[in-house]
């Protein structure tokens, strides 16, 4: 079993599933449905091997396979995972079909369509965590796009139409200027070595002069920071979680969003380590303005989705904060920040969508005294809202600690605006828990609201398990992505330490270096 | 076995959470009340042990697992009880028992039975893990738990909308305490490289040099988180709101333990505090300010429960500046005594106000004494032993607080102490006389349900009323030289207990001793005190023994108004910080959002759109096209450098 192509059969497996799913004939819904959450279900179980037989102490690749693809560019087929491909992978597995389910009351037409395209959606999503190929990654990281864009722009809202196709350009924005700088980049090591390659190990090593890092660095962070959203790129992000159904949001907001995370741990930061650390202050600026803007922006919103979308770009903050602090503490926190904010934001989307589903709407206003009627449903809230500001206890909470402590470290007042998002979070939070679900019940429509039905019940079971184990015994996850996390770090400061350090004079001719590295 | 303390009631809620209502309301009740006297059982037993070992080496630790370790940060869930966290564990799990059996009893008709002792029993969790965890860590999760059962259960009737507010209030000022908290815990950990309290204490003073800013930065946020949890300056705001829970939770919650954890903690840093000479100095003027603050307040409110809130915060401020003069042990003591009576008054008034059908008017109470035998008993007992009259528990604590403060030269925080006294006495028998003297003030509809309360709910307030006629007696401080002035058992017993935490002379840690008084000065403290007490008991007596309205509004309406209004306070932080906060989310959203970003990107989109038109040949409206467009150009441009 141990040479089994484990990664290739993740990111391939959805992709067979989807098609199975598009082109079966006469299929009914019922067994649409059941397919998918098989087919789902199936691939959770093919990525627990990832889990058990990941070697967080060994250095390198794991699970690595490696095949041409592309010869005459040098492009591979190279997949492998590290500590935070695992968790990242390991969260998109367990969370679809949680999604699978929990779309089953809510998607009413092109269910075949619908079930397809989360399942290619999968795979997609997965390809990216895995690969080191940089056009490989490219590929996959645009191939999310189109299945997203359609689940918003046919299962949306009123204003989907506007919602997709402001997401489709702003990604698409971020993108294309990533996409000339991985070109720039294969060129440049082309012209250095002598050999065509995209390869990820190529790029680490790859030596490049301030200037060139600074544009380089600055085509990806602009990219990922659209993805995270970081502000003041954030404002795709609300429409289109608004218009999503809540299996778009949940997948956006549980794993689209790590790419942005994700893309500054793998490419941004060990690439170009000197501009990484040159734009520290403006990164770490940037990340508090989220953490508090979200949170202010958020405690005005009358929509419950808006909230919980602006809570992202408070959430999303807190995690950048721990990334750029580059010590293990913040590293380790900004990583378990994605995956609590996977769990509970997923979460949150997910019950969002279940009260939805009963009455249609999300307007704060129309809700009140649901506790009374819904007391299952109300106590679920809880957890997950509670996991949500960071009470320990809870995962949010071992995140949000970590994140402070290594702000903390590398300068302490970065930590000190970012509490008062802890305290912010309390507020918007709570208030909207108190609309909606204290006070006396003031709507006659949602007296006869039905509390959670068994299926219900079972889609929110494993969130809530992971939000209480991921707070109380979080080890195994730290375990597993430490010594990734540490290497980076110590890639960069290794890096930085070699002179790799950023000037003016560098940055203010860039296009005499660029046009000469052109040459 | 020191993790089971917090674990058996954890364990209840469990219980409860998955036999749901097939328990019943028996199961309930014996599940909930049986965990935590098993807990109290255990509490006990683990004392008898610490007390069986030399004074040096009473420690019992409990290591459970890591629960975190990045690189250099380690954390384990640690349980540690040692002599402080020993009369916390006693006092929690022992008048948590009791309130817990009065409430099978308050809330026998309530709806929510079961949902009532599943957050009473989370809360005992939170409690025991605050007082006897090992690290601050651990601390925070009891600290921050404990809040979200005081949320949970001062908004337990949850469709009345105020009840809502304060559940919520309660909770967001708590998390601005909460976030000095943890900047504290932060500032050690950079400084100190650990969170577990025997490192930080042993290391602080080696890194840290007394008074810098480094010290009173950590211990200043700390005391920010006490001032939230305790309801001190300037965060008190949320206590006299939280009264609209159940009363047996504001006897719990709100009067005798959780509210007293800013207590414990500055009393657990006590090392760290004495190091740090301004953040000492800030926490006896607060403690003092505070003290005499709300006592003024407590004057002038009719409602039962919220003249006991205000008492409450006021006591607390005489904890508070007991540490700040440096007198901890003292500090501690009068937590102890105040949980007993403050209980009880809580207690009594939630007997009160169960045999008024709810009713918790002053104004409409009146004459009860022989109405309500046992209440009206114990309640006497409660406001004696408040307000300060010898032998009874609040005597021997108060003044041990108020003598620590004239001795350590704190001449302004005493005089506030013993103005605060005065008030207390005053308020205290204003609220005795107008609930249980006079001619009887109550709506026909009461009269007829008036009834005493049930043996369940009687035998927890006479075990209080017990222990607040003779709990101080472990606290009998007065000394002179090594003279014992007091054959009464025990001495000084509660002080030679905490002496291996505060050092010797128990009341102050060893780099910042409280001197000792002379005989003379020391009696004639006393004689102060009590006299000052009974100063205010005399007068409430002329005011409201026999009153038909409000002596001080019809004499003083002004001062009464502003009393009454609680010095608009809370229209104040409503309007410099509440509005504001709210206007900028609005501002931000509606504005920045919305025109100037949304703006700007759709503006780039309408000059594309504008420049589209003259390639109107190419627009055909779908972003599939667009993306093939843009898909070929980049293909172009492989190609076009491939090529060359």
């Amino acid at each position: 079993m141990n040479d089994f192509p484990w990664l290739s059969w993740l990111i391939f497996f959805p992709l067979i599933s989807a098609a199975l799913i598009a082109v079966l004939p006469g299929t009914s819904g019922r067994t649409v449905k059941t397919l998918a959450a098989v087919c789902s279900i199936a691939e959770f179980l093919f990525s627990l091997p990832l889990w058990w037989r990941y070697q967080p102490g060994q250095p390198g690749w794991q699970f690595a396979e490696q095949h041409a693809w592309l010869p005459g560019l040098g492009a591979t087929y190279h997949v492998g995972i590290d500590g935070i491909a695992t968790l990242l992978v390991l969260l998109t597995t367990l969370l679809t079909p949680i999604v699978v389910f929990g779309a089953f009351g809510s998607v009413e037409k092109r269910e075949r369509e619908f079930y397809a395209l989360l399942l290619a959606m999968e795979a997609a999503m997965i390809g990216t965590f895995l690969s080191l190929d940089l056009l490989l990654f490219y590929v996959f990281w645009e191939a999310m796009l189109v299945p997203m864009y359609l689940l918003i722009g046919v299962w949306g809202g009123p204003r989907r139409v506007y919602a997709a196709v402001k997401f489709f350009l702003y990604t698409m924005a971020g993108s294309v200027l990533m996409l000339v700088a991985i070109l720039w980049l294969y060129l440049h090591q082309r012209a250095v070595t002598g050999i065509p390659t995209f390869a990820l190990d190529a790029f680490y090593a790859l030596p490049l002069s301030g200037a060139e890092q600074t544009w380089l660095f600055l085509a990806f962070a602009f990219a990922f920071a659209i993805k995270v959203p970081m502000f003041p790129f954030h404002t795709w992000l609300p429409d289109a979680h608004v218009e999503a159904p809540t299996a778009g949001s949940v997948i956006l907001a549980a794993v689209l969003l790590k790419m942005g995370t994700f893309g500054y741990v793998r490419f941004a930061m060990p690439i170009f380590p000197a501009a990484s650390a040159a734009f520290t202050p403006w990164i770490v600026a940037l990340a508090l303005i989220g953490i508090l803007y979200g949170a202010l922006v958020a405690m005005v919103q009358r929509d419950l989705k808006k909230l919980v979308a602006y809570s992202s770009v408070s959430h999303l903050g807190f995690c950048m904060l721990g990334l750029y602090a580059l010590n293990a503490q913040g590293m380790a926190g900004g990583m378990m920040t994605m995956l609590n904010h996977g769990v509970s934001t997923g979460a949150l989307f997910l019950l969002v969508g279940v009260i939805y589903e009963r009455r249609h709407t999300r307007e704060i206003a129309e809700f009140g005294g649901l506790w009374k009627v819904m007391p299952v449903y109300a106590s679920i809230f809880l957890v997950v809202m509670l996991s949500s500001i960071g009470l320990p206890g809870t995962n949010g909470f071992v995140g949000e600690f970590l994140v402070l402590l290594g702000a903390f470290r590398h300068e302490p007042w970065w930590a000190i605006v970012a509490g008062l998002g802890v305290i912010l979070s309390a507020v918007y939070m709570l208030w909207m828990f108190m609309r909606v679900f204290f006070g006396p019940l003031t709507h006659a429509a949602n007296e006869k609201l039905a509390d959670l039905t068994l299926r219900e019940r079972l889609v929110f079971a494993p969130l809530l398990i992971l939000i209480f184990w991921m707070g109380v015994y979080p080890q195994p996850l730290l375990d597993r992505a430490q010594p990734t996390l540490d290497r980076t770090v110590a890639l960069v400061k290794q890096r930085l330490m070699m002179g790799d350090r950023i000037t003016r004079g560098d940055v203010a001719r860039p296009g005499v270096s660029v046009a000469e590295a052109a040459r | 076995m020191l993790a089971l303390i917090p674990a058996l009631p954890l364990a209840a809620v469990a219980v409860n959470l998955i036999l749901g209502d097939r328990l019943g309301r028996r199961g309930t009740a014996f599940l909930a009340c049986g965990a935590v006297f098993a807990s109290f059982v255990l509490a006990a037993l683990s004392v008898i042990h610490l007390a069986s070992l030399p004074p040096g080496a009473r420690t019992m630790v409990a290591d459970v697992y890591t629960w975190m370790r990045v690189g250099d940060f380690k954390v384990d869930v640690a349980f540690l009880l040692d002599p402080l966290s020993s009369v916390m564990v006693l006092v929690v799990t022992g008048v948590g028992f009791l309130i817990h059996l009065y409430s099978v009893g308050y809330m026998a008709h309530d709806a929510s039975f079961r949902r009532f002792f599943l957050y009473l029993n989370l809360f005992m969790f939170a409690m025991l893990t605050l007082v006897l965890a090992k690290n601050f860590l651990v601390m925070f999760v009891g600290w921050e738990g404990v809040g979200l059962c005081s949320y949970l259960l001062i908004g337990f009737w949850m469709d009345r909308p105020s009840a809502a507010r304060a559940g919520m209030k309660a909770f967001v000022v708590n998390r601005i305490g909460d976030f000095g908290f943890l900047l504290g815990m932060l500032t050690l950990f950079a400084w100190t490289g650990s969170l577990d309290y025997e490192r930080v204490f042993a290391a602080a003073p080696i890194v840290f040099h007394p008074g810098t800013l480094a010290i009173t930065f950590a211990t200043l946020a700390l005391l920010l988180g006490a001032t939230g949890k305790s309801a001190q300056i300037p965060l008190y705001t949320w206590l006299p709101d939280a009264m609209e829970g159940p009363t047996p939770v504001s006897a719990l919650i709100h009067a005798a333990t959780m509210v007293t954890a800013g207590v414990y903690m500055v009393a657990r840093c006590h090392i760290l505090f004495t190091m740090a000479p301004f953040s000492l100095e800030t926490v006896a003027v607060i403690g003092a300010a505070t003290a005499l603050f709300a006592a003024t307040i407590g004057v002038a409110q009719n409602d039962i429960k919220r003249v006991l809130a205000y008492s409450t915060v006021s006591q607390l401020g005489y904890m508070f500046f007991a540490c700040g003069v440096g007198a901890f042990g003292a500090g501690i003591f009068h937590l102890m005594t105040h949980a007993f009576f403050k209980a009880l008054l809580f207690l009594g008034a939630g007997s009160v106000i169960h045999a008024l059908s709810g009713e918790q008017d002053m104004r409409k109470m009146g004459g009860l004494a022989s109405r309500l035998p046992w209440t009206h008993g114990v309640m006497l007992v409660a406001c004696v032993a408040i307000a300060g009259i010898p032998p009874f528990a609040g005597f021997f604590s108060k003044d041990e607080i108020l003598s620590a403060a004239f001795a350590s030269g704190h001449y302004g925080v005493w005089v506030a102490g013993l103005l605060g006294a005065v008030l207390t006495a005053f308020y205290m028998f204003r609220l005795y006389f107008l609930t249980f003297r006079g001619s009887s003030r109550l709506t026909h509809e009461a009269e007829h349900h008036l009834h005493e309360s049930p043996a369940v709910m009687v035998a927890p307030l006479v075990v209080l009323a017990a222990l607040s006629v003779v709990g101080g007696f472990v606290g009998l401080p007065f000394q002179e030289g090594g003279r014992r002035l007091t054959t009464l058992e025990g001495g000084a017993a509660l002080e030679r207990w905490l002496a291996p935490v505060f050092g010797e002379g128990g009341a102050a840690g060893a780099s910042h001793a409280v001197p000792h008084l002379s005989f003379t000065t020391e009696w004639a403290l006393i004689a102060v005190s009590v006299a000052a007490a009974a100063f205010g008991i005399a007068m409430a007596s002329r005011a409201y023994a026999k009153a038909a309205g409000e002596p001080i509004a019809e004499k003083a309406p002004r001062l009464y108004g502003l009393l009454e209004h609680k010095y608009w306070i809370d229209e104040l932080y409503d309007t410099i910080a509440v509005r504001p906060i709210r206007a900028l989310g609005d501002v931000l959203w509606r504005f920045w959002d919305e025109k100037i970003v949304d703006g700007t990107v759709n503006g780039v989109a309408y000059v594309v759109e504008w420049a589209s038109a003259v390639l109107r040949v190419f627009q055909t409206g779908f972003v599939g096209t667009y993306a093939l467009f843009l898909t070929l150009g980049v293909a172009a441009l492989i190609a076009h450098y491939l090529v060359r």
